[in-house]
Formats: C-alpha cells, sequence, structure tokens
C-alpha cells in the first residue's frame, strides 16, 4: 500500500521502491536509541541502582550523547588486521539484521518487501550474520575475537535447527510461508493468535494450545541465543572473552555492531510476535473501525507491533541482567539433546493435530 | 587423513575483566580445553618487605592495609596482634571486643565481594550490586569509626586509633538484621540457580590432601571438607569465648571441593561472622582503649610468628626484631599466594569457561599476591 502511495508521490517507481526501502531504517534507528536507554535504565532498576539520569528527562537522551561521543572516537584499526575485512565485517553484520526487516509485515500498510516465501527469506538472511561475525573475528587477527567468533559461528548454526523446527510447525498449521499471510490469519482479537491455537475451531484449537506454547518456548530460547543474548551470550562472554568478535573495534565501527545487535533483538522479538502472537493485530479490535477512520488502524497496527516486539526485548533484557551464563559444552548440550529432540516431537504431534 | 592441530597460547590479562587484577595467566588450550596454565606475578609488586625495614613498626601498619585491600582491617589486626605478641603487651577488653567485631564486619565484606564477583565471573550481574549496595554500609560503619573506607589504619599496637563512634553498635545491630534475609536472597537468585549449579558443580575439583599439599588454607580448605579454621583450632585475641561454626563443603550439589563448595562456604561463613558479631555486641564492656598504647614501640631481641584467620585464609607475619624501632625483617605468608599456586592443578582438562570459574572461586587479591 506504502509503496503505491510513494509511486504516486514521486512519479518514479525506483525513487518509490529506494524511499520505502530506507522506511525500517526510520523505525530502526529510534528504536535502537530507546532500546538501549530502556536497557540499561531495566538493568538499573533491577539492580537497586538508577541508571542514567543527567541526559534529559531521567536519562533518555543517554544514548544520542553515547552516540555522539562514539563517532568521535578515533576509528583504530590494529596494524596487523585484515583491513578490507575488518571494515566490511560491522556492514555486513549490520545487512543482514537490516535484511531481515523487509521482510517483516509492520501493519497491513506496510511491508517492505511482499516476499511469499517471508519466513524462508528471514532465516536466510540472517544467517549473513554468522558470515559478517567470523569476519570480524578472524580479520581482528586477535586471540579472543577469534575464540568469540568461533563460538558465535557455532552457536548459530546450531541453534538456527530448533528454530525453523519451530516454524516449520507453524507454517504446516497456517499452510503460507508468507509473514503478512500469517499476520491476517490471526485477525480478530486476542484469542486467533498462534499460541491459543490460531483461528482453528473446536477439538483442535484445544489441542493445539499446549503444543504451540511448547513451540513457543522452544523458539523464544533458541532466538536468544541466535542474537547472542544471556544466558547465551557465549560469543561475548565478557568475563572469558573480553567482548568477543569485537574486542578490537572502536568509534563509528563498534556503534554499528552494537547498532546490529539491538536491530537483531528486535527481529526476533517481531518474530516470535508474527508467528505466535498475531504480529500487527490488535488483541481488542481498532479504534479506527469504531470509529469510522480507516487510515488509523494501520498506524494502531504499527503500534501493536512495536508493542509485541518491545515486550519480548524487555523479557530479553529481564533474563539478561537475572541469569548467569552457561557454558559453550553446555550451550550444545542445551540445543543438540534437548531443544532439537522437543522440536521434533512437537512438530509431529502438531502435524498429526492438524490432520484431525 | 589427519588435520595438523595444535595447541594454542593465549595471553589472559594483565588486562583482563576476569584476572581479579593484574595477574597474567599464560594458558595453553587445545581447542576450548585448558591444557597447562602458568601464572605470571609480580605486576603489583610494591617491595613491601623490604620497606618494612625502613620504617618504624607503626609505619608499618599502613602498608599491610595495601596487601588484601578488600580486608585491610584484617591485615591490621594480624600485624599488631603479631607485634603484641613480641612486646609481650596485653590489651584491654574492650579493644579486643572492638577488634573481632571490625574484623568479622570486614570478614563479611571480603566475603561479599568474593561472592559477587564470582557471579560476575560466571555472568551474572545483578548479584554483584546488590551485595555491594550492602558492603557500602560496612564501609560506612568503618568510615563512622575511623574515617576511612578502604585503607584504615585502624587497629594499633596496643591499640586502636579511635574508640567506637557512640552510634556504631546500634547501627551495626541493625544492620546485621537488614543483611540476614539478603543473604538468602543472594541464595535464592544465584547459589541456588540451575544455571548456576551447573556451571559451578564438578568443575576444579581440589581435594583435601591436594589442597593440604598445596598448603591452601581458609575457605578454600574448609570448602574441599577439611575442618581447619584458626578462629577455633589456634584461637587468637578473644575468638575462644564465641560460640560459632566451623563451615565445610559437603558436595551439596557436586563433588566435595568443587567451585560451588567453595563459594558456599563464603556465604555460609557470612552468617557465622553475623553470630560472632552479634554476641560481642552483647559482651562488649566499657572502658578505655588508650590504657595499653606503648609510648614507644620498640620490642625485645628476638622473633616471632603470628598467624590470624583472614577472610581467605592463613594470614601469617613473621617478624625478626633486633631490638630498635625499625623491624629487620618482616615477611608475610599470604594465603591468596598460596591458593593461587593450585590453579594449574584444578584446571587442567576443563574449558576456559570453567578456568574463569575456578580463578574467581579461589577468591584471590593481588595486592596480597605481590605484596
Amino acid at each position: 500500500m506504502i509503496q503505491e502511495i510513494l509511486i504516486d508521490l514521486f512519479g518514479n517507481e525506483i525513487v518509490a521502491f529506494i524511499i520505502s526501502a530506507a522506511l525500517p531504517l526510520v523505525f530502526i534507528v529510534p528504536f535502537v536509541i530507546f532500546a538501549v536507554w530502556l536497557e540499561r535504565k531495566v538493568s538499573a532498576h533491577m539492580q537497586d541502582r538508577l541508571g542514567p539520569m543527567r541526559v534529559g528527562w531521567h536519562g533518555v537522551l543517554q544514548t544520542v550523547a553515547d552516540f555522539i561521543k562514539l563517532v568521535q572516537k578515533e576509528d583504530i584499526i590494529a596494524a596487523d588486521a585484515d583491513k578490507k575485512m575488518f571494515i566490511l565485517a560491522p556492514i555486513m553484520v549490520f545487512a543482514g539484521s537490516y535484511a531481515a526487516y523487509a521482510a517483516f509485515p509492520f501493519s497491513s500498510a506496510y511491508i517492505g518487501s511482499g516476499v511469499d516465501v517471508g519466513i524462508f527469506f528471514v532465516i536466510a538472511i540472517s544467517s549473513v550474520v554468522v558470515a559478517g561475525l567470523l569476519m570480524a573475528g578472524w580479520a581482528s587477527n586477535n586471540k579472543y575475537s577469534l575464540y568469540g567468533a568461533m563460538r558465535s559461528a557455532a552457536q548459530i548454526v546450531s541453534y538456527e535447527i530448533p528454530t525453523a523446527l519451530v516454524i516449520l510447525s507453524i507454517v504446516m498449521v497456517t499452510g503460507t510461508l508468507s509473514l503478512a499471510e500469517m499476520s491476517e490469519l490471526q485477525a480478530g482479537g486476542f484469542w486467533n493468535w498462534q499460541i491459543f491455537g490460531g483461528a482453528e475451531t473446536g477439538l483442535v484449537k484445544i489441542l493445539l494450545i499446549p503444543f504451540m506454547i511448547i513451540a513457543f518456548i522452544i523458539f523464544y530460547i533458541s532466538s536468544l541465543a541466535e542474537v547472542n543474548r544471556t544466558p547465551f551470550d557465549m560469543p561475548e562472554a565478557e568475563s572469558e572473552l573480553v567482548s568477543g568478535y569485537h574486542t578490537e573495534y572502536s568509534g563509528m565501527k563498534f556503534s554499528i555492531f552494537f547498532l546490529a545487535e539491538y536491530a537483531n533483538m528486535f527481529a526476533v522479538s517481531a518474530i516470535a510476535a508474527i508467528l505466535f502472537f498475531g504480529g500487527y493485530q490488535s488483541p481488542f479490535g481498532y479504534i479506527g473501525d469504531l470509529l469510522g477512520i480507516d487510515w488509523l488502524v494501520p498506524f494502531e497496527q504499527l503500534f501493536w507491533f512495536a508493542m509485541k516486539g518491545l515486550f519480548f526485548v524487555f523479557v530479553q533484557m529481564w533474563l539478561r541482567w537475572t541469569l548467569p551464563r552457561v557454558r559453550v559444552d553446555q550451550l550444545m548440550t542445551i540445543c543438540w539433546k534437548y531443544l532439537i529432540p522437543y522440536a521434533f516431537v512437537n512438530l509431529i504431534i502438531i502435524g498429526l493435530i492438524t490432520l484431525i | 587423513m589427519s588435520l595438523k592441530t595444535e595447541e594454542l597460547t593465549l595471553n589472559m590479562g594483565p588486562q583482563h575483566p576476569s584476572t581479579h587484577g593484574v595477574l597474567r595467566l599464560e594458558v595453553v588450550l587445545d581447542g576450548e580445553v585448558v591444557v597447562e596454565v602458568r601464572p605470571h606475578l609480580g605486576y603489583l609488586h610494591r617491595c613491601f618487605e623490604k620497606h618494612c625495614e625502613a620504617m618504624t613498626y607503626p609505619q608499618v601498619i599502613p602498608y599491610t592495609d595495601r596487601m588484601d585491600y578488600l580486608a585491610s582491617m584484617y591485615n591490621n589486626f594480624g600485624y599488631v596482634t603479631a607485634v603484641e605478641k613480641l612486646m609481650e603487651i596485653e590489651v584491654p577488653e574492650r579493644v579486643e571486643y572492638i577488634r573481632v567485631i571490625m574484623g568479622e564486619l570486614q570478614r563479611i565484606a571480603s566475603h561479599q565481594v568474593a561472592v559477587g564477583t564470582y557471579g560476575l565471573d560466571v555472568g551474572a550481574f545483578t548479584p554483584f550490586l546488590y551485595l555491594f549496595r550492602d558492603r557500602e554500609t560496612i564501609l560506612s560503619l568503618f568510615e563512622m569509626t575511623c574515617g576511612a573506607r578502604l585503607l584504615y589504619n585502624y587497629m594499633w599496637v596496643g591499640g586502636l586509633s579511635h574508640d567506637l563512634h557512640p552510634d556504631f553498635l546500634r547501627k551495626t545491630k541493625e544492620f546485621l538484621e537488614y543483611l540476614k534475609p539478603n543473604i538468602d536472597e543472594i541464595n535464592n537468585l544465584l547459589t541456588f540457580n540451575k544455571i548456576f549449579i551447573e556451571r559451578t558443580a564438578n568443575v576444579g575439583v581440589l581435594p583435601a590432601d591436594v589442597a593440604l599439599n598445596f598448603g591452601a588454607t581458609g575457605p578454600n580448605l574448609r570448602a574441599s571438607g577439611y575442618k581447619w579454621d584458626l578462629r577455633r583450632d589456634d584461637p587468637y585475641s578473644i575468638y575462644d569465648r564465641f560460640d560459632f561454626d566451623v563451615i565445610v563443603g559437603e558436595g551439596l550439589v557436586g563433588t566435595i571441593g568443587d567451585c560451588w563448595d567453595r563459594y558456599y562456604v563464603r556465604v555460609l561463613e557470612m552468617k557465622e561472622s553475623i553470630k560472632i558479631i552479634e554476641q560481642a555486641i552483647e559482651q562488649i564492656p566499657e572502658g578505655d582503649i588508650t590504657t595499653a598504647l606503648p609510648k614507644r614501640v620498640k620490642p625485645p631481641k628476638g622473633h616471632i610468628y603470628h598467624r590470624v584467620e583472614n577472610p581467605k585464609g592463613e594470614l601469617g607475619y613473621f617478624i625478626i626484631s633486633d631490638g630498635s624501632v625499625n623491624p629487620s625483617r618482616v615477611k608475610v605468608r599470604p594465603p591468596s599466594f598460596v591458593s593461587l599456586s593450585a590453579i594449574n592443578d584444578m584446571s587442567k582438562g576443563h574449558l576456559v569457561g570453567d578456568l574463569v570459574a575456578i580463578l574467581g572461586s579461589l577468591d584471590i587479591v593481588l595486592g596480597e599476591i605481590d605484596r
């Protein structure tokens, strides 16, 4: 819809598409600025302290100040680093996480690229991040960075399996790979969300609920691992690897890694929201519909989408500041010995239920 | 076909977030598995022992503060009791009680840092700040008494620098009441957390006989199941008047002497220290603290070895006096130094992440190792 409006406005398809493609950036940058502030505030309040209080009201502008500081910093490239790869790595990591946003339906009116295989595209493109991390670790020519990169590659590749299995079970129920269609299917109130059995009725719906909850838990755990958040923050494990693959990065390049990390956090939260919690659908209905104002509905949908994403981002922060970190081998044990078998069994059961 | 592999040498430190100071560990790694650990010391060496020879006896006290800077009170305690023993000074009852109260408060503070930073080592950030919040109150109590928060120079040969503040005992009682539930909170938050147990149980096991051979003391030895506490086994000051338990590791979630045991012994010792302080507050007499202060600290010719149960273990002072105002030789037996020597044996075959957990569980302070 937005695309059509833009084409009308500029009369040129290429310009319209470029602007349309840049729209998620308008969302990501303020989101990251907000999320970094939120993370600091959440951690501070959990730890019985105040957190940033000086820059703006309760420190809301702290991230902006930090960003300005980071931009001013000297951009150091270590003498023995592989310069080209070193420079390319943060761009690649960010590109990977940004590209995933193309397939997200922010509301019924806006989707960056309405690919029919949306979820498949997201899984595929987010793997580019791994290549970026490996490049960063290898190019830094630092043993800590290398360890961080190796860990993160092993971790992300492993945890993609349970994630994919869970997504597969959702795809079986909905019969579509398109994220926009998945969101549409869950319209009409929270009882139609996938976690509550979706738009099915009767026995199938009731039978689906427990297995959908299991599927969601598996998905959420593996998504934590995919974005390297505690308790699975092995690649950055501060007390072991200093800060893993981005040890050698400073200034702007470091802040791009940072941006990508928070963008990723929202990306996996958004996928969780789309798959299980109705995507952009409101849990109750729309004020726009009630008042008969049509243009209000997409904005409300954007609001709900952001809220659901933010909620899961908050849960990620909550876990981060509560739990210790697991060990490398335990991380793999959790994935291969527990999550994958459970996800498989869950997949089969959900498949059987949908046959009823 | 076999791939050629080789071991990798990784320098951990001297600038590293989890070496607890400026320690350098030269780690030989096979993939993520530790093959050998070689600690390199000396980054914080300040020639303490040699320096003492140019100082008068009271001038040494501020230097003892700077050894184990997380337990300065107890370093003072050990040194002044050693010199008093050499000079055969009897200090007033009140002084003894104040020293015990201060020493045990310091033990709680030191264990709080140990437990908190251990959480940090395994990736739990929040308990660390909870414990530091509580430790702050102890530091404020010290500040109230002697004006300093970290390096006190509070205990003098034959007495103390200041008597207690009139509010001290009341505030200490309030603090202990406040602290008790917080220790249980830490247990809920960290000690019995499944991930924490997975990380620390059966990791870095130090059997009692190995611990004894290395000469490990304090919580590290007790965690191995060996009941040895100088406060009970070789009582100094007035420790024989108090009723408290010597905590030993029981292998509650793993093997006796693993990282979890070393951690948990410290948590429980905080509770025992609370018991001792409560009894001391009950019994403390009124009186003058200055009566035994010597005009001039000039011990007779001779030598002495005196040891106290520092929060980290057995802290011993060996002092040779040639009858002048300067000690002829001061030698310290630092508990952290001895504990650190066991790290290679403990961490062989474990992963890098475990090495961090093992190092943290030993609770070393580099100021004391290097002196």
